[in-house]
């Protein structure tokens, strides 16, 4: 028998204090998320239209026809893809190993640039990553120093660009992580494998990863999630454009709902997105509690 | 063995030092643009070595309707909600801490859920229910889902820098019959300090950068805060003033990486106290 069977009123004025997170998260987190489960099954508009109406798994079938939507759905997936599962898991733990053999003024001056990328405003990314990949840009600049064909990112590769700069912003986390797991092996066993000769990689590949797979696993889930809802960074850069060529799910969500008014198809992929990101949160949990 | 093993490591951190320049400079180029920028009369969207030194852009910019109206929204709104998140995780994360319940696992696995949740997908539902509730346009609606969207990652970083608190230090208050509340407040909060500190300054970071709330809830330009009115360098004022656009975002971004210095030797690595890292 618990202590808090034994007092019903004791138990009570326990969970008071917890009583005014709670309101607001069932209000503005529950709620909207409860309420889009169900504005997601209706034809809600955002003009024009007094009252919506159910109209079941309509816009889910609308959504799975529709070329704009399954063209945000493999945009997404190249954007994740490439900007998290390989560029910022990929970069980050290349940036942690390095860091663990280089002199400390590198490493100090190397962690500042890439945490200061990260920790800048996403609209501030935005802007000096457009600026980047402009036509008349710094990329530009420094591919015709080297002699190599520029050309004009935003529009051919936007998709790339955006990539480029989620992998940019979003490093840090991963290099932070990383060096956190490397540094917690221990050097006996980096030591005896070096002096049997192992070379640098078979040491990564044999030693290393295994060691710190639990931190991959997280981390990955972790850089996915976020990636998953990047609105501001796309929308700065490239407005999801020319012609959807960068529009992920949120920016396609985004114009469905406000462009063109229609909310429930809007929220209904706003509900897949979520549940998208479920997945991924579960998943993590998992790994987490096998760590615990 | 020709090479001895400590000639080897040598190589081997040249190399290392090398490589990681490398990266750093591409990493440089788009924050060189920004202060080489800031500071040139004649700035385009090239990094180039300013045409001489001038803080015009800055002078330019340091307005009532550029600078500071945008920047006191921010600071009513990231400091509203920062406000509001830390006192709710406060409160809440001490029973969860200190008592045993049943519930507390269940309650503590849905925040862990809820942290890592995607919450640029609920922004129009969000949007909708505020409509009809009157909510929209608000500051005071925008500061309420600001806390909400913070809380589950602020509830268990607190929950867990709580943890670190002895409980003895309360025991003896304890028996002085001393209250819950009173014990939190004197003892805990104060020992807690720089959990608290991180918690803090963690949550205010992350809603100042935070560009899709604001984007979506507010409507009234004056209410807008720095992340929203910098669009307005685009379109609305003519032809782009590169120079402006990148001494107004030193100056929107100096308060976080000033924030974020503060706390980094606290943060360091501890993010694998497994919460989701999110903006």
């Amino acid at each position: 028998m618990t202590a808090a069977t034994r007092h019903p009123g004791r138990a009570l004025t326990r969970a008071l204090p917890v009583s005014p997170a709670l309101v607001l998260l069932i209000l503005f987190l529950a709620g909207p998320i409860a309420y889009c489960a169900y504005i997601a099954f209706t034809d809600l508009q955002l003009t024009g239209q007094a009252e919506s109406s159910f109209v079941g798994f309509e816009n889910f079938r609308k959504a799975f026809q529709d070329e704009a939507f399954l063209n945000a759905v493999w945009l997404t997936l190249v954007f994740t893809v490439l900007s998290s599962l390989v560029g910022q898991n990929t970069l980050g733990l290349a940036l942690a190993a390095l860091m663990q053999r280089a002199s400390k003024p590198v490493r100090t001056l190397v962690g500042g640039i890439v945490i200061t990328a990260w920790v800048l405003p996403e609209v501030v990314a935005g802007f000096l990553l457009y600026a980047f990949f402009r036509r008349e840009g710094t990329l530009n600049a420094v591919l015709d120093l080297l002699h190599l064909p520029s050309q004009n990112w935003l529009f051919t590769l936007p998709i790339l660009a955006v990539s480029f700069a989620n992998v940019w912003r979003g490093t840090a986390f991963s290099m932070l992580v990383y060096s956190a797991a490397l540094n917690e092996i221990p050097k006996e066993i980096t030591e005896a494998a070096e002096v049997d000769g192992a070379s640098g990689w078979r040491r990564m590949w044999h030693i290393t990863l295994p060691m710190i797979r639990r931190s991959i696993g997280t981390t990955l889930m972790l850089n996915t999630l976020q990636t998953l809802s990047v609105f501001g960074l796309i929308w700065v850069m490239t407005r999801g454009g020319p012609g959807g060529k960068s529009q992920t799910l949120p920016l396609f969500m985004y114009e469905q709902a406000f462009q063109n008014s229609l909310i429930g198809y809007g929220t209904a992929v706003a509900l897949l997105l979520l549940l998208v990101g479920s997945v991924f949160s579960l998943v993590y949990m998992r790994l987490l509690r096998t760590e615990v | 063995m020709a090479l001895t093993l400590t000639s080897r490591r040598k190589r081997h951190r040249l190399a290392a030092d090398a490589g990681l320049l490398v990266v750093a400079a591409a990493f440089c180029l788009p924050l060189a643009w920004v202060v080489l920028s800031a500071v040139d009369p004649d700035a385009n969207l090239q990094v180039k070595a300013p045409d001489g030194l001038t803080f015009d852009n800055f002078d330019a910019i340091l307005t009532q309707d550029i600078t500071f109206t945008p920047l006191l929204n921010s600071l009513i709104l990231c400091g509203g909600g920062t406000l509001l998140t830390v006192v709710c995780a406060a409160l809440a994360a001490y029973p969860l801490s200190r008592f045993r319940s049943r519930l507390n696992r269940p309650f503590l696995l849905t925040i862990l859920f809820a942290t890592c949740l995607p919450v640029t997908a609920i922004m129009v539902p969000v949007y909708a229910l505020f409509v009809q509730v009157d909510l929209i346009d608000t500051m005071q609606g925008t500061i309420f889902f600001f806390a909400a969207s913070q809380l589950p990652f602020a509830i268990w970083l607190m929950k867990n820098f709580m943890d670190g608190v002895p409980k003895e230090l309360e025991e003896a208050a304890w028996t002085d019959g001393a209250s819950s509340f009173q014990l939190l407040i004197r003892i805990v909060l104060p020992l807690m300090g720089p959990g608290v500190a991180v918690v803090t300054v963690f949550s205010f970071v992350m809603m100042w950068g935070n560009f899709f709330v604001p984007f979506m809830l507010l409507l009234t330009p004056d209410q807008m805060p720095a992340a929203v009115s910098i669009n307005e360098f685009f379109g609305n004022r003519g032809a782009v003033v590169y120079g402006q656009l990148a001494a107004f975002s030193i100056v929107y971004s100096t308060p976080v990486i000033l924030l974020y210095v503060l706390i980094a030797r606290r943060l360091g690595g501890g993010f694998a106290l497994g919460g989701a890292v999110k903006g």
